[in-house]
């Protein structure tokens, strides 16, 4: 009997055999692989798709890219990654939200040494599946990266900035056929007549600030505009104003703007050039200064327009010390709450934008505001109608207005 | 007491500006000028090793790329606001400025701040927040909304609208003046810890 042992185990080690390698079932190679250049880019770059394979899939499987500069070779590893990630669902930015993209791979080889070294080259690739123990290979497929004149996942941008443009455009024809367009009153900028007034009786100057971001910024190119306005009531009461400014380039802007609101009011002999003048672009050092023009000058009006950060307390706090009228604007969310505390208006974001075309009532700027304002609308009727949807489990709405 | 004759003169500095808090004086006054002219100083310094010299001497005299000779020219055009007759020619460079910072603006601010904004807005109404989201958002634009007098419905939601800003407002605030706090911390723990040594390490 215990001679018999040995004999029987063995002889069940054999019979078990091919059922542990039913249990493994063999890798077939990768099916459908494509090679085509990837969308949306400067060239250089190479997309690689085949069928996802219920086989292959699988923990312990990886997917390995060879490429290689000619069809025979020599080839180079590319790119490896497990058989499990790396799906067409993962760039939506190229393929959009399909659900057939959960069924392909999708790799991209992107400058890579010795191979996509330049834009253009043509690349052969070549696909293998591999277990550790067993590897099977695909066919051999190519193609050269192209340089893409237009990035067609932005086109909802075009869409939108189309959209809005013939908004505006409309409204500002029909500002210019009707210039008493009604737009609701905004108290701080009601008040900057009042504030103008003021610092005039007190024979005080007015302070107006720029904020600390340069001309590429919409708070202050909104700045600048306001400061037209104002420079224009300025001359005309014969007040002083005093532009401290941050950027070089936007106090050149702003003297300009000054200079012209003076000419328009019929006073450019008032202009003053000096009163706008560069201080530094540091922040602290920025605010330190004009803390000692606030005490020292005593302005009857401090005007802080466009985008702030930290300084804005120093400023405001010390503007406030001083007893002068104080209106603020701007888009900064995380200063707002500071000059609210602080001063005695505050235009919270876009009531900055509003401010220029409420100010001066010109078409061009009146049409802008309508138009933006019908735009608001459009966008609040999105909102409605894709949140009632995706409460209806329909995404249609939100996935229409995906951008990557 | 520190030895480290900078650490005396920072520690003096700070003691200067924080003057301030007591009324204007000539102690602050010298800390306001030295900091205003150091600060500008040093920026220029900064603009050109990190500006001047990479982007533009090296690329022309090194590597032969005169292409940039183009902006160098329109950058120089702002030099003619010297001479009063010429001052004119500054307005070019001011345009180009504008045109290219509204041209790369615009889709960006699209992108990141209406169609990115719109998505993060449109959720299924499962929960108070994403509730909360929706109302909120559609009350704040309806404040926003220029061309019609707050009045009636109007004038409901925008005072909905401007609670959420408050709200909104207040927690910033908060959370801002702890930033704050930390930077004053800062400061006493250089005054009382570097330069005095009353708080050991």
């Amino acid at each position: 009997m215990k001679c018999r042992l040995p004999v029987i185990v063995l002889l069940l080690s054999i019979i078990s055999l091919p059922l542990v390698a039913q249990d493994k079932p063999a890798l077939t190679p990768p099916e459908e692989l494509t090679a085509f250049d990837a969308p949306n880019d400067a060239g250089g770059r190479i997309a690689l798709t085949w069928r996802a394979s219920e086989q292959n899939d699988k923990p312990g499987v990886s997917y390995v890219i060879y490429g290689a500069l000619s069809p025979d070779g020599p080839w180079q590893e590319t790119g490896r990654f497990p058989a499990t990630i790396g799906f067409k669902s993962d760039v939506p930015y190229y393929f959009g939200l399909s659900e057939e993209n959960k069924r392909w791979h999708f790799f991209e080889a992107n400058k890579i040494e010795g191979l996509l070294e330049s834009i253009t080259t043509t690349v052969y690739f070549k696909l293998a599946v591999t277990d550790g123990a067993n590897t099977v290979e695909s066919s051999i497929v190519s193609s050269a990266p192209n340089g893409n004149w237009f990035d067609t996942s932005k086109v909802y941008i075009l869409v939108f900035v189309a959209g809005f443009s013939f908004l505006i455009l409309f409204f500002i024809r029909l500002a210019r056929n009707n210039p008493n367009l009604f737009i609701r009153h905004i108290p701080g900028l009601d008040a900057i007549e009042e504030t103008i007034g003021r610092a005039t009786e007190m024979g005080k100057p007015i302070l107006y600030l720029n904020g600390l971001h340069g001309m590429d910024s919409l708070s202050t190119i909104a700045s600048t505009s306001i400061l037209g306005k104002v420079a224009r009531k300025v001359a005309n009461y014969d007040s002083q104003i005093k532009v401290p400014c941050y950027d070089p380039i936007v106090m050149s802007v702003c003297q300009e703007v000054v200079k012209e609101a003076y000419v328009e009011a019929g006073r450019p002999d008032a202009f003053k050039e000096d009163n706008i003048f560069f201080i530094t672009n540091d922040q602290f050092a920025y605010a330190a200064a004009v803390d000692g023009l606030i005490v020292r000058h005593k302005p009857a009006a401090n005007l802080y327009m466009g985008y702030y950060y930290a300084e804005s307390l120093l400023i405001a706090e010390t503007g406030a010390a001083t007893g002068a009228m104080q209106i603020a604007g701007t888009d900064s969310i995380t200063q707002l709450p500071f000059f609210i505390t602080t001063c005695d208006y505050t235009l919270m974001g876009e009531e900055l934008y509003a401010a220029s075309a409420y100010l001066s009532r010109e078409p061009l700027q009146l049409g802008s505001l309508k138009g933006q304002d019908y735009g608001k609308g459009f966008i609040i009727a999105i909102i409605i109608v894709g949140s009632i949807l995706s409460n209806a489990g329909v995404a249609f709405i939100v996935n229409l207005f995906k951008v990557f | 007491m520190a030895t480290d004759i900078y650490v005396w003169i920072a520690a003096l500095l700070t003691l200067s500006i924080y003057s301030f808090l007591y009324k204007d004086n000539p102690l602050y006054k010298a800390a306001e000028h030295l900091f205003v002219g150091a600060s500008v100083g040093y920026s220029i310094v900064i603009t050109y090793y990190q500006a001047v010299l990479p982007r533009l001497i090296n690329p022309i005299f090194q590597e032969g790329d005169w292409v940039m000779i183009f902006p160098t020219l329109i950058g120089f055009l702002m030099v003619s606001r010297f001479f009063p007759k010429y001052d004119w020619l500054s307005r070019i460079t001011i345009a180009f400025m504008l045109g290219i910072s509204t041209g790369i603006n615009l889709p960006l601010i699209i992108q990141a701040s209406l169609l990115k904004q719109l998505q993060g807005t449109m959720l299924p109404m499962t929960d108070i927040n994403s509730i909360l989201i929706v109302i909120g958002v559609l009350c704040v634009m309806i404040y926003f909304f220029f061309s019609s007098e707050h009045k009636g419905i109007v004038n409901t939601t925008s005072k909905i609208g401007i609670l959420f800003i408050m709200v909104g407002f207040g927690a910033s605030f908060g959370y801002t003046v702890m930033a704050r706090i930390s930077l004053l911390i800062g400061r006493l723990e250089f005054l009382f810890g570097d330069w005095i040594h009353l708080i050991k390490y």
